[in-house]
């Protein structure tokens, strides 16, 4: 492919002065190990530049309006004139979390202590556990992500610097929910590239929700890259909440390694964003691992996501679970791009993705490309998508009764995302992200006056118009 | 009792080719490689006008500027195209006017692959044009046709006979700037298949069309225009086979069909090129555009196909649903053994409203080899109320074949509905045991169960064609039919 046809030519240019001037600052507390990999990755930024959408990975996702914004990158948080508290204040009514705040891509140290700390559990930046946990850094980091092919995972990686770092030890189960709150809030245009490390050891088990806000609606791109690695028998149960302004891009690669016995539970809920991109890589390294992605994404405006699962059945005896349900309206855009391999060893794989679509409106569009690659004979995979609007024989069932239109669509919608939201294991969370499904679908939830967790505007009241319970 | 299941299903997926013999008929043929020089040969042994040679020419420059597609989901050495002949024809002394008069060797030949043109003329009431390397031989039952107003014969006839209306069609449906391989054979076709249905025409007999590749080193460059004129029907048939080579021989075909108002239009294929050996030697590359347009409102289009062969299948029978309530249909059975690779499927492009498409793929990968299914469905924003069914399985005997899905889904509009549905599984042992214990063996149970796994598509097979399918069944994976 010809390397030149990349999007935000300039934006790249900058990258690559700002990685002259930067790298000795940035590289210097890496091991030797880490230290060639950032070049590495830089070398094949340099060589592939952005994606773009002659890509067959990005023929739907076009990144280059977003890259066309002139972007600063900052390096340190400036957090005067904030006041984080209100900021990252959580309004979610008893889900108590430990609450990880990441401010423009920077973590901020809040002082505060998680229970099982004394177990050998850490939370810190991951700036920190390159000075204090070389081994673990050594061990783990950049060691399950793509920076070979994936351009944007080399970028992130070349210039990996802050993000949060969680280690979980062998046998300990993390009784608080982990909660990483991403919020961008910047008079500047801005380009973050934050770099999360999650290492579960044996036999642990952890909860993770990871939120990602914008405060204000300017636009920004983040380029966020999250490792995740399960030891023999963990169990990691992952939720992703994204709620951003309509100018903002947001790429979340996630890259999760799970050894035998593992189990992933890892759920993406978009509810607002101009642009956002969610990679999901799995790779079942071990006999008996399993995994469910699932994912739920509701879209209007002129909002486009795209979710990317990949799931890698490297091992014998190992399942997965894949489910994406989407709801698009007005000009909104959606791609799914789920892709199964199955290698010639994974023997006994039990495989399923499914992929529902509802349209609302015509010009809005979905691609969706269910994608399966099998190189074993022993299996059981099957696909499905979907594509169509809502059921209307069921519409008719609830005018009948005397349900308006307008609220037999809304539950009729809100059933139909109901199947992910239900899944949520955390009854607070699942409470809360009903409560914002519900508002979402009556247009009452936007960026700037309900966000998610820090939201100043004071609450509205949900309630569907007629009583649930009675249905 | 019963053999090991394992050894069975080997002996089963080892079959061997019976198609594989040459002919030593006296052949003309352009020198090697491809030149303007070619294109203007074979134009002018053709004898063609020269809006064609320009057509051809046009064509020529426009794939120098293309490069060869490498998405698809295949691997092999790269082909040189400067080591092909590019046109090689059954020497002929003159114009042939009747069967009699055709080389006894050419009979032999199709005697042998079993379709015999006296026989079939006679008993089946088939009228078949027989394309040996890349020139039409014989097209039995003109002029029972005719009588009917219907056109059925080799292309380069009609490019003589009815020069207004190939030229109204030809490219019309795929363009010569389409693909590279579309490219490539718009420079170079060769000769094909022209039909014509007139108006309120149902076409009393199946046509059909046998392709040989014969002679080493030449490649196969057949076109086949098809149109279906307003509220007429035809049903269409294509069969191929190859000679056994240790090299690898590329055919590059193009199939048209144009379905107008209430037309109907049904081609099936059994394609049974040479698949190479079971170390994956020789065999035949093929890469062919097939695509039909549902013109008119409430035409329909339905591709049938039985894949065997080639050592490379790269075919995606597409149909462009213009008109309004326009029916497009793909039924496949795609079989690879040993070292074979297939990548194939459909496209179905939704233009028009309420309109409606089926896609059926049966895959089935033994041996060595890689199986995908690639498919499209579009939805554009105009095709209100359109309905799509998709569904895509793969049954794999043995551990070292793949067997791949690739459903390409997009949607524009709100009233459309779109479903996909696959499944990759093996023969399972519950099914082995139930046949077992019922006194079936084992080879004849693995024989009933993928037959029962095909039969869906196997069905909508002309009569004909189902019997020769089910035999191809049986050779592609010896003894497990009937």
């Amino acid at each position: 492919m010809d390397g030149t046809i990349t999007g935000g030519t300039t934006t790249r240019e900058a990258l690559l002065r700002l990685w002259e001037e930067k790298h000795g600052m940035l590289g210097s507390n890496d091991p030797e190990r880490v230290s060639q990999l950032r070049h590495g990755a830089m070398e094949v930024f340099r060589t592939m530049g952005f994606p773009h959408i002659k890509l067959e990975k990005w023929r739907n996702t076009d990144l280059s309006r977003m890259l066309g914004n002139v972007f600063t990158f900052p390096f340190e948080a400036r957090i005067e004139n904030v006041d984080l508290d209100e900021v990252f204040k959580c309004d979610v009514p008893g889900f108590n979390t430990f609450m990880v705040a990441q401010y423009n891509g920077r973590y901020i140290e809040r002082g505060n202590q998680l229970n099982e700390a004394s177990k050998g559990v850490i939370v810190c930046s991951l700036a920190d556990a390159f000075i204090k946990h070389a081994d673990l850094i050594e061990a783990h980091f950049g060691r399950y992500a793509d920076t070979a092919n994936n351009s944007l995972t080399a970028l992130n990686t070349a210039f990996a610097r802050d993000g949060v770092f969680i280690y979980v030890p062998d046998n300990v189960v993390v009784s608080e929910i982990i909660q990483i709150v991403n919020i961008i809030n910047s008079a500047d245009t801005v380009f973050l590239q934050p770099r999360n490390l999650v290492i579960a050891g044996r036999n642990s088990s952890l909860k993770l929700v990871q939120c990602d806000d914008s405060i204000d609606d300017h636009p920004g791109f983040i380029n966020a890259v999250t490792e995740v690695y399960a030891g023999e028998n963990a169990v990691i149960d992952h939720y992703k909440l994204q709620n951003k302004n309509d100018r903002s891009a947001l790429v979340n690669t996630m890259y999760f390694q799970l050894e035998a016995g593992s189990s992933l539970s890892t759920n993406a809920i978009s509810l607002n964003g101009g642009l956002i991109r969610n990679e999901t890589n799995v790779k079942l390294n071990g006999r008996g691992s399993h995994a469910d992605v699932l994912g739920v994404y509701l879209m209007d405006r002129n909002q486009h996501v795209d979710n990317q699962v990949f799931i890698d059945h490297a091992m014998p005896d190992c399942t997965s679970n894949e489910l994406f349900k989407g709801i698009l309206d007005d000009h909104a855009s959606g791609v799914f791009n789920g892709h199964i391999l199955v290698r010639q060893d994974a023997q006994r794989t039990n495989a399923y993705q499914n992929n529902k679509n509802i349209l609302i409106s015509d010009k809005a569009v979905i691609d969706t490309k269910p994608f399966l690659e099998i190189y074993a004979d022993d299996v059981k995979c099957s696909h499905g998508a979907t594509v169509g609007q809502l059921d209307s024989e069921a519409m008719f069932y609830l005018r009948s009764r005397g349900i308006s239109h307008d609220n037999a669509r809304m539950l009729l919608m809100y059933a139909f995302a109901a199947e992910i939201v239900n899944k949520i294991s955390i009854p607070q969370l699942r409470l809360r992200i009903d409560d914002l499904v519900k508002k979402r679908l009556r247009g009452e939830l936007s960026v700037c006056d309900q966000c998610v967790l820090h939201c100043n505007a004071r609450e509205q009241r949900v309630a569907f118009e007629i009583d649930m319970s009675k249905i | 009792m019963d053999k090991d299941p394992n050894n069975i299903l080997e002996e089963v997926t080892q079959g061997e080719y019976k198609y594989g013999f040459y002919t030593d008929i006296e052949m003309d043929t352009a020198p090697k490689g491809l030149t303007e020089d070619t294109i203007r040969f074979i134009s002018a042994k053709k004898n063609e006008p020269e809006w064609l040679l320009q057509f051809r020419l046009d064509a020529y420059h426009k794939w120098l500027g293309m490069t060869e597609p490498a998405w698809a989901h295949l691997h092999h050495p790269p082909i040189d195209y400067q080591n092909i002949i590019y046109y090689a024809a059954p020497k002929r002394k003159k114009e042939l006017a009747s069967l009699d008069e055709v080389d006894p060797e050419l009979i032999a030949t199709f005697n042998k692959l079993g379709i015999s043109l006296e026989e079939q003329k006679r008993l089946s009431g088939v009228a078949v044009d027989a394309v040996i390397d890349s020139v039409s031989v014989k097209t039995t039952f003109s002029e029972t046709l005719e009588k009917q107003g219907i056109i059925f014969c080799s292309f380069s006839e009609a490019v003589q006979k009815v020069p207004d209306l190939v030229k109204q069609y030809l490219g019309s449906v795929v363009p010569s700037e389409d693909n590279y391989f579309a490219a490539l054979n718009s420079a170079v076709f060769s000769d094909g298949s022209f039909c014509y249905i007139p108006k309120g025409v149902r076409c009393p007999i199946e046509l059909s069309t046998y392709f040989r590749i014969n002679a080493a080193n030449t490649g196969q460059f057949e076109r086949t225009l098809i149109i279906g004129d307003e509220n007429s029907y035809v049903s269409y048939m294509e069969g191929c086979t190859a000679p056994m080579r240790d090299e690898n021989q590329l055919h590059a075909a193009i199939v048209e069909i144009i379905a107008l108002k209430e037309a109907e239009v049904k081609y099936s294929t059994v394609q049974n090129w040479y698949p190479g050996n079971k170390k994956g030697e020789g065999g035949i590359y093929n890469f062919v555009t097939k695509r039909g347009i549902c013109k008119g409102n409430n035409s329909k289009i339905s591709w049938t196909q039985v894949e065997t062969g080639s050592a490379i299948t790269w075919k995606y029978p597409s149909v462009v649903l213009m008109g309004d309530n326009s029916v497009g249909e793909f039924y496949s059975v795609a079989v690879t053994n040993n070292y074979q690779q297939a990548d194939t499927g459909s496209k179905m492009i939704h233009l028009g409203k309420n309109t409606r498409s089926t896609i059926v793929s049966k895959g089935i990968s033994a041996g060595h080899s890689s199986n995908s299914y690639r498919g499209l469905v579009k939805m554009t924003k105009r095709a209100e109320n359109s309905r799509n069914f998709s569904q895509c399985d793969s049954l794999l005997l043995g551990d070292k074949c793949g067997a791949h899905t690739f459903p390409y889904i997009k949607t524009e509009n709100k009233t459309s509905i779109v479903e996909h549905e696959a499944t990759t599984s093996k023969i399972s042992d519950d099914q082995l045991f139930y046949c077992n214990q019922r006194g079936i063996s084992t080879e004849s149970a693995i024989g009933l169960i993928v037959n029962g796994y095909a039969r869906e598509v196997l069905k909508q097979l002309p009569m004909e064609f189902a019997v020769e399918a089910q035999k191809l069944l049986s050779i592609s994976l010896e003894g497990s039919v009937g």
